[in-house]
């Protein structure tokens, strides 16, 4: 198995505040890491020092042996990373179609590409392609509404097509459930559940335990700033140390 | 999808050229089928439709881009002085000059976006302007502005031509351009300039326009990087600028400063919002509509006005020439003020956005009857 997202020594300090602190992660190809911890426990921080939003102070991180670390987002999701953010980023005035052929193109043209000889309306391939993601994701009825009409559960599965249509090879989930109503959340983790046995390789950081363990293969805590805690979700929900930091509030 | 077929396209450019061929005679009724107004429509049509790609596809707006309609001027007047009267020349150096300002302006001010972008440009266009009015003098001839001169070095038709009694005239191959043969040159580059502005609307590159004004931060994301389009579109659109300018030379060789003062850069802003912004026909009705009002109100005078009223009483002639002259002659813009404030509150997308949003009334309506009948019979 191949190491997909290498992580180590990472350590990032905020005035006097220890975010991150020597933090050591591996995510193997095909695997789920889900990365859980209290509210202010660096989560985020580790998320953006992933994508190259965060320069950490000292330590690197690799993406197939290549370094993310003062790349630009560009560059990143050229390299192969797609990430999800906590409230969905679309392109709420453009259509569902657009939204998705829009990824599709950079895939295959790259981060620039001048072209105003074609035209939209030709690029049949890609528009194939966008409109297959649109089906799997049950929203090729409303492929001409604009983006921005969409419930808040059918933006993330729009912003999930608009990521898998470039068959990343790493996707990144920062809080897929924020802010849904069960039912959005419960068809967005059976989404994930399709996406993983497709062999795609992810790292979720979520609060909602369900999410969490009905997804990963590997859960990673965090607490200020350190990893506590790593292993199988069986291995994670007996360790004392995470039901003290963590899951310890929700049990009283 | 929003964009058109091939087929529509065409349609589409069959359709607009001749409404832009017959201008002269369809003009006829609103009193302005002649030259001069006709080659402004033809000219500013050309400034809004590049403004239009810049501020209406990427949202960037500039308040400068008058800068480049400057640039254009003084270099096809350099053109005529220096090489040729023919005006082939002059508009590829208008166009040529002003891509070059407009790759140093926009490498400067696209590193900020929204209010400080459109702040950086507007201070590039008052410097250009102040540096034109004085440092640049021997450029730029100041105050005064640059025209031709009888001594001009001319060397390309000095080959070729013997130099005339007066003044030579800026011409095609002979076919000299004012009046109208000046029109239809600037008529046939408006086509041109259209054509070539709605394909990029309906491109990969100008759907990526798009998606950066709807979304930058998901576009970074997604793997754009849109620094270069971001200035491919200042540039196209800076060369449209120019090619006005360029044309505005072409019609009356000469070129000032004010040409680059803030009010005409204001201008094109004004232009694109009234029409609708990112449309395609939008700024072109915008720019004819402003450049008409800007005719038409402002040749009004008082005389005019009580003669317009004599069949009035004496009291009530002068009353309504007492209210009606504020708005008219010098003070037309008064009038243009409130029309575009008018056309804001009711009309946010322009002339062009309100008549669509009709039409798609119009159609629903047409549409849900046509359901009614179908269920009933």
């Amino acid at each position: 198995m191949t190491t997909v997202l290498n992580v180590s020594g990472v350590n990032k300090r905020f005035g006097g505040l220890q975010a991150l602190d020597n933090v050591n992660l591996k995510v193997e190809e095909g695997q789920t890491l889900a990365i859980i911890g209290p509210n202010g426990a660096g989560k985020s921080t580790l998320l953006n020092v992933c994508i190259g939003r965060l320069a950490p102070d000292s330590g690197s991180v690799e993406f197939h042996g290549e370094t993310l670390i003062g790349k630009q987002p560009y560059e990143i999701n050229q390299a192969g990373v797609a990430r999800v953010f906590q409230t969905p980023e679309i392109f709420p005035e453009l259509n569902l179609l657009e939204n998705v052929m829009i990824p599709a193109l950079s895939k295959r043209n790259g981060a620039f590409h001048f072209n105003i000889i074609s035209r939209m309306r030709e690029e049949k391939q890609i528009e194939a392609d966008a409109i297959s993601f649109l089906e799997e994701f049950g929203l090729q009825d409303q492929s001409d509404n604009e983006a921005g009409t969409l419930s808040r559960g059918d933006k993330r599965r729009l912003e999930l097509a608009m990521c898998l249509v470039q068959k990343p090879k790493l996707l990144l989930l920062d809080e897929p459930t924020a802010g849904m109503s069960r039912h959005d959340t419960n068809t967005t983790i059976e989404l994930l559940k399709k996406i993983k046995e497709s062999g795609m390789t992810k790292v979720i950081i979520e609060h909602d335990m369900q999410v969490v363990f009905s997804l990963a293969d590997k859960i990673v805590v965090l607490a200020q700033g350190a990893i506590i805690a790593g292993g199988t979700p069986d291995e994670i929900r007996n360790d004392p140390k995470v039901q003290e930091a963590y899951l310890g509030e929700e049990q009283v | 999808m929003d964009t058109i077929s091939r087929k529509g396209e065409l349609r589409m450019m069959a359709l607009f050229a001749v409404i832009v061929l017959l201008m002269p005679i369809w003009l006829i009724p609103f009193g302005a089928a002649y030259p001069d107004l006709l080659q402004k429509f033809a000219i500013f049509g050309i400034f809004a439709v590049g403004f239009n790609i810049l501020f209406g596809l990427t949202g960037y707006l500039s308040f400068g881009h008058a800068v480049f309609l400057g640039v254009g001027s003084y270099a096809a007047v350099w053109s005529f002085k220096l090489f040729t009267m023919n005006v082939i020349p002059a508009v590829i150096f208008g166009v040529l000059f002003s891509g070059i300002f407009a790759a140093v302006i926009g490498f400067v001010s696209l590193r900020r976006s929204g209010i400080y972008f459109s702040i950086l440009t507007l201070a590039f266009a008052q410097m250009s302007y102040n540096l034109a009015y004085s440092v640049l003098t021997p450029i730029t001839n100041g105050e005064t502005g640059l025209q031709l001169r009888l001594h001009d070095l001319r060397m390309i038709d000095g080959l070729f031509i013997e130099a005339g009694e007066g003044l030579p005239l800026t011409n095609l191959f002979g076919i000299k351009m004012s009046g109208y043969p000046g029109f239809y040159f600037c008529a046939v580059l408006l086509i041109l300039a259209f054509y070539l502005a709605l394909r990029i609307k309906n491109s990969p590159f100008g759907m990526a326009l798009k998606a950066i004004k709807s979304n930058q931060l998901r576009m970074g994301y997604t793997g754009f990087n849109t620094r270069p389009y971001l200035m491919s579109a200042f540039m196209i659109s800076g060369m449209y600028a120019g090619l006005a300018g360029a044309l505005l030379a072409v019609t009356d060789p000469l070129a000032g400063a004010e040409r680059m003062q803030w009010t005409a850069s204001g201008e094109v802003v004004l232009m694109t919002i009234l029409g609708g912004v990112g449309t395609l026909f939008g700024p072109l009705l915008g720019a004819g509509l402003i450049k008409y009002f800007e005719n038409i109100f402002s040749s009004y005078n008082d005389a005019l006005l009580q003669e317009t009223f004599s069949f009035l009483p004496d009291m009530l002639n002068n009353l309504m020439v007492g209210i009606i002259s504020p708005f008219v002659g010098d003070g037309w813009h008064l009038t243009l003020g409130g029309l575009f404030m008018v056309i804001i509150i009711f009309l946010p997308g322009g002339i062009v956005g309100g008549i669509t949003m009709v039409w798609r009334r119009y159609m629903k309506k047409r549409g849900a009857s046509a359901e009614m009948e179908g269920e009933t019979s």
